[in-house]
């Protein structure tokens, strides 16, 4: 597809044929806040905070849904867009709770302090694992805390803690979609969906059954998603913001996903798939989200072991190696046969397969994962 | 009704966009929707059972509990309502015990309320089963209800 | 194309028409739409065909649609061998013996009972029926088949012109006959008023060979019901009209979209479309023209929602039935993704007429721009509720006064509510405005589909606008938030306004959300949402402030904001409201002042429909209090009760 030209707030942007109006301004620098939007799936349309003004147009439109044009003309701050946008904001947080963007001590709290007010746990901002790493916080900034005029309602709903990895806590829930987007159109699974309508509408189960019997795959992707904090991983729920972040590949298998790994007191506490990695683009397996915590098991191997006597003792890694090496010198050919693993990267099956026919000179190099 | 569901289906066709009228076709038969029958519809279409719970919840039609032997539908159409409709639903209400969405204990009746059959010009209007009852007041209501009874 | 084998199929049917026409048989029509049905035309249905058993007569009875007079449903048309046909309304089993007696078997019409004459002849002390105020001013296009004819007969609709517009279209090009539709200046009759040929030629000129045509059929407005009229009385004009849409289009395959509730409407459309097939009209190759189209009905299952296109273009995908944003137009990609056109009911039996009689004669109806005429189903406190067509641009007073026969028992005239849940409500300032698009949309309000509901004194506007917030929080999708939540807050204030505990803040605050949901929503149906609390507002402000201010209904609709009172000087102690009362809160005996304890009394009303017009004894207040006797005392006796009681 060629490129187009248009002006965004005046000035020039040139962008390919088939991207929309937010996708634009991204590239233009240009901040549009968005709610439902996330990259990967297909546009929404539903919070409605991304509107702007084109040329033309008789209403304000969705800047991630529509298409550009070649001359299109757009803006995206006036201040009749803007009160819009702190209207609609206001509708939003009239169903999620909001003192973490009201209260002047946010930044300074942490989990276990008492809450100066009175905001119920379940509500309360340090407590919310998305807090600093909510899209909504994000949005609040950006378009201004608006004035609540209407009435902020608590569904009252129960949290859902089926199965272990993670909570859905829908009186949190904005409902974007998001989760069952991504749900249904990236992991094909349709585990969550939208339920009923109007403003009964939730984001739910078939008949509120728990997820692991409605074809759940607990990959995670749904709360990778969430700009919320209605679904969160139980791993992170107490633990206030990660110290640091540290972006590895998954040791699970070859297939190599990128992951960051966050760190607090030097303890993983949250994974979450990294979104530029051209390996997986923001997903994971449940292993690679919710199964690095075997990093930190008592009975993890932390050094070799020889077995010595009909034990195993521990050894220093030149102990072992030279054990290998020796043992290994004393065949040749066809006496000797090697079995790589799915868990090791390619690279390292590369390097196996490598040794195998150039040093131990012989064909015989097989792997798992072909039955 | 496990075996019911599925012989139902197996009798129908199933082409793309087969969702609803398959959730009809189910309804008519059973007069609701049972967890067993969307489960089944899921598999049939290759379809998330939750996707499909999503679907039928959508529309007002599809019901998930047993209805009453009758079903009463008491229009609160505007026409309906600027002609009384609502005192006509408070009169069944209070004549049966029982809720609009609801089912009389005995399950004999089973009350709902609808948008408009389309008969504004008689309102207020309510549906036993099938018939269509127009011009009501308070007292013709009860006999209605009475005939039924 | 082989026009002869339609020709033949023509002259065949007009046989038969003739046929019925000069029957030594007589003939009796009964009106068995939904409205007839619902009015008891079952009962009389059954009486007739009793009754003619009984005498041994042999007659010709036929079921047919509505004409549109509903207040006077059930109908029964008798026409005798060689008279005129003549129209019966009001008619109760009761009464056949007398109409079969005197008309079918002593040849004299009972003018007493008469509505009209229908048609050619005349009948004696029977004026005809489309000379009479109520059908005078109407111009019958859409509607002229509606209770004329069998519509479950497809000859019936061939003998009357039916069909000759379709033959016409396959002998032009798809161009020309756009270009006939855009002549005649047709705009769609489901809502926006978009111009219809405009609308082919964008569908026709999107690339793709797959293309769909889909009939809304939905009908979503509550108190609305022309496309069910038409359907039931005449199907095959909105299956005609889509035949020609179709092949303008270049769509071979189409869809009803028609909503669950109106079942006879489907039991028509499924009969007419296997007549259509026997006939040659549906399949491979329609009249031998090498235009093939097939046509499917999906049955919507209850929501409002599904009538906006790109909703019921997901919800017969099996989808839940949420728009989604445009671009892209349906037009582009539309139904599973192909270029795919929309029109309502109305809209395409429309072009079945423009085509038969030409772009000239229909933009000879209307006015400028807004040419040829449109159904309404006016409903509400008008005398005379039904199905009307009368041309864009008459006055709302004529239809309301003219048509409608003015107001129910005389009260007074307050406001018409237009287009349902999407529309507004004008006052009495907007009487003399004509009613095409433009000037409706400038009060506020649109045309939509067609209700048309009028409102006295006793309707408060502020509980209609509540009414209608509760009905679209319901019906909205949740896909959006300014209708989702938007939606849900209004009524939460429209309900304390009318509960009494409205606060001076609310009207301010209604009009603003009522602005972010219009300006903010994804759909039509949020962004015309709060069109009935933004007009009430703009028209009926004062409303608003006696309810929040004063706690006061004007209209004394609001029952948190009424009371009950028993007038002792008009109780004449007859109990009857005592045993209505469902709350048991009327204390009383045989001859004593009966009272209302306002404690238990629920305001429900059933008192006073109870008790009897000539004492009028109940009175409903709004912010005032009537002095009653704190319990029941002994009924005075009046001076007309001294009358009929002499003797004490
Ligand atoms: C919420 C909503 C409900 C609608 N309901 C109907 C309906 O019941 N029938 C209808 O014909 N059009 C309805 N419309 C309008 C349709 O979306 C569409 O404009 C129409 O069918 C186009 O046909 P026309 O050009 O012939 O008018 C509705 C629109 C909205 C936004
Ligand atoms: S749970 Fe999260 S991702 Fe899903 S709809 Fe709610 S806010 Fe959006
Ligand atoms: S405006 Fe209402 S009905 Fe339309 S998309 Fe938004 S929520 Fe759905
Ligand atoms: S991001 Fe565009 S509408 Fe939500
Ligand atoms: S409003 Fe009740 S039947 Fe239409």
């Amino acid at each position: 597809m060629s490129n187009v030209n248009l002006t965004i707030n005046g000035g020039k942007v040139s962008v390919s044929g088939n991207a929309t109006v937010l996708e634009a301004a991204q590239a233009a620098g240009i901040y549009i806040p968005t709610l439902c939007h996330h990259q990967g799936l297909a546009p929404h349309g539903g919070c409605r905070l991304c509107l702007v003004e084109v040329e033309g147009m008789r209403r304000l439109t969705t800047a991630c849904t529509t298409p550009v044009a070649e001359g299109m003309a757009v803006k995206t701050d006036t201040p009749q867009i803007q009160q819009l946008r702190r209207n609609i904001l206001e509708l939003v947080l009239s169903e999620h709770p909001h003192a973490c963007f009201t209260c002047d001590r946010k930044e300074r709290c942490g989990p276990l302090d008492i809450c100066l007010r009175n905001v119920g746990v379940s509500e309360r901002c340090v407590t919310c694992p998305k807090n600093r790493r909510c899209e909504l916080q994000e949005v609040v900034n950006y378009i201004g805390m608006p004035e609540m005029t209407v009435p902020y309602t608590f569904r009252g709903l129960s949290v859902e803690k089926d199965g272990v990895f993670f909570d859905r806590d829908y009186n949190l829930c904005i409902l974007c979609g998001r989760c069952v987007r991504v749900c249904q159109e990236v992991r094909g699974a349709g585990a969550v969906a939208f339920t009923y309508r109007g403003s009964q509408a939730l984001i739910g189960t078939a008949f509120g059954q728990p997820l692991y019997d409605v074809g759940c795959q607990f990959c995670g992707a749904c709360v990778d998603a969430c700009p919320t904090g209605a679904l969160v991983e139980r791993s992170a729920k107490w633990m206030g913001t990660p110290d640091r972040q540290v972006t590895t590949t998954c040791p699970y298998c070859g297939v190599g996903c990128q992951l960051d790994v966050q760190v607090k007191h030097e303890h993983i506490i949250n994974v979450i798939p990294n979104k530029d990695s051209p390996v997986n683009k923001g997903q994971a397996c449940v292993k690679g989200k919710f199964g690095l915590d075997f990093v930190h098991d008592g009975d993890r191997l932390t050094s070799p072991l020889i077995k010595k006597n009909g034990s195993f003792v521990e050894a220093s890694w030149d102990e072992a190696l030279d054990l290998v090496v020796r043992s290994f010198s004393k065949y040749k050919g066809g006496q000797f046969a090697a079995i790589a693993s799915a868990k090791c990267t390619n690279e390292d099956n590369y390097v196996l397969q490598k040794f195998v026919r150039a040093v131990m000179e012989t064909n015989n190099i097989d792997h798992c994962a072909r039955l | 009704m496990q075996e019911r569901v599925r012989q139902l289906l197996a009798s129908q066709k199933v082409d793309t966009g087969a969702v609803i009228p398959l959730l009809q076709k189910v309804q008519e038969t059973f007069g609701y929707l049972p967890q067993e029958a969307i489960g089944q519809v899921a598999r049939l279409l290759k379809m998330s059972e939750s996707e499909i719970f999503g679907v039928a919840t959508f529309y007002a039609q599809f019901r998930f509990t047993r209805p009453g032997d009758h079903t009463i539908k008491v229009c609160l159409g505007t026409a309906c309502h600027v002609r009384g409709g609502s005192q006509i639903m408070e009169t069944i209400e209070r004549e049966l015990d029982v809720k609009a969405g609801g089912t009389t204990k005995d399950f004999k009746f089973g009350l709902e309320r609808v948008a408009c059959f389309g008969s504004c010009a008689l309102a207020p209007v309510l549906v036993v089963d099938d018939k269509v009852y127009g011009r009501l007041s308070s007292g013709k209501t009860k006999e209605i209800i009475a005939q039924h009874q | 194309m082989q026009t002869k084998a339609f020709d033949d199929i023509r002259a065949h049917a007009e046989k038969e028409w003739e046929a019925l026409e000069h029957s030594q048989k007589p003939r009796i029509l009964v009106g068995t739409a939904t409205c007839g049905l619902a009015a008891g035309a079952e009962a009389v249905l059954k009486a007739i065909e009793a009754e003619l058993a009984q005498r041994g007569i042999e007659a010709i009875l036929m079921q047919v649609g509505c004409i549109g007079l509903c207040y006077s449903e059930p109908m029964v048309d008798i026409v005798g061998p060689g008279q005129a046909r003549v129209c019966y309304g009001g008619v109760t089993p009761e009464m056949v013996t007398r109409l079969i007696e005197e008309h079918v078997v002593n040849g004299r019409p009972c003018s007493d009972l008469a509505l009209g004459t229908v048609g050619k002849g005349s009948a004696d002390g029977i004026r005809p029926l489309f000379e009479s105020p109520v059908l005078k001013p109407q111009v019958r296009i859409v509607l002229r088949r509606c209770g004329l004819i069998d519509p479950e007969n497809i000859r019936h609709y061939i003998a009357t012109g039916g069909y000759r517009g379709l033959a016409k279209a396959l002998k032009m090009s798809a161009d020309e006959v756009i270009a006939e539709v855009k002549r005649s200046g047709l705009r769609g009759r489901g809502g926006a008023g978009f111009p219809t040929g405009q609308k082919w030629e964008f569908c026709r000129k999107s690339a793709g060979k797959q293309k769909y045509i889909i009939c809304n059929a939905d009908e979503g407005d509550p108190g609305a019901f022309m496309n069910r009229s038409l359907l039931e009385g005449d199907p095959h004009s909105v299956l005609e009209g889509m035949l020609i849409g179709a092949c303008a289009i270049g769509a071979s395959e189409g869809y009803i979209y028609c909503r669950a509730e109106y079942p006879l409407a489907l039991k028509r459309l499924r009969i007419a479309m296997a007549q259509m097939e026997e006939y040659g009209l549906l399949g491979n190759d329609v009249l031998g023209s090498g235009f093939g189209f097939h046509l499917k009905i999906k049955e919507g299952a209850g929501a409002f929602v599904c009538g906006e296109e790109t909703a019921l273009m997901a919800s017969i995908e099996g989808k839940r039935g949420m728009p989604r944003s445009r671009p892209p137009f349906p037009a582009v990609s539309g139904l599973w993704g192909k270029p795919t056109n929309i029109n309502n009911v109305e809209t395409w039996a429309n072009t079945a007429a423009i085509m038969e009689n030409g772009a000239d004669w229909y933009a000879s109806y209307g006015s400028k721009g807004n040419s040829g005429t449109k159904t309404f189903s006016l409903v509400g406190k008008v005398e005379r509720t039904g199905l009307i067509e009368v041309p864009l641009g008459i006055t709302l007073a004529q239809i309301i006064n003219d048509i409608g026969g003015g107001m129910l028992g005389g009260k007074a005239f307050k406001a018409v509510q237009t287009g349902g849940p999407s529309g507004g409500c004008l006052g009495s300032d907007f009487l003399n405005s004509p009613v095409d698009y433009e000037t409706l949309a400038k009060a506020g309000s649109i045309v939509g589909s067609g209700g048309m509901i009028v409102l006295d004194e006793d309707t408060c506007v502020v509980d209609l606008a509540r009414y209608f917030l509760t009905f679209v929080q319901n019906e909205s999708c949740g896909k959006c938030v300014p209708c989702r939540v938007g939606t849900r807050q209004m009524l939460g204030i429209l309900e304390r306004i009318t509960r009494g505990e409205g606060r001076a803040e609310d009207i301010d605050q209604l009009q603003t959300l009522a602005e972010t949901v219009r300006d903010g929503s994804l759909c039509a149906l949020g962004g015309t949402a709060p069109n009935p609390v933004l007009t009430t507002l703009r028209y009926f402000r004062s409303e608003y402030e006696a309810h929040i201010l004063e706690k006061r209904c004007p209209a004394r609709g609001c029952q948190k904001l009424v009371s009950c009172y028993i007038l002792p000087d008009k109780c004449e102690g007859c109990g009857i409201c005592l045993k209505a009362c469902p709350v048991e809160a009327i204390a009383g005996g045989k001859r004593m002042v009966h009272v209302i304890d306002q404690v238990k009394c629920t305001r429900c009303g059933a008192c006073i429909d109870i008790c009897p017009p000539r004492f009028s004894a109940i009175k409903k207040v709004s912010g005032e209090e009537i002095e009653v006797p704190p319990e029941p005392i002994p009924v005075t006796p009046k001076k007309k009760a001294a009358k009929t009681e002499p003797a004490e």
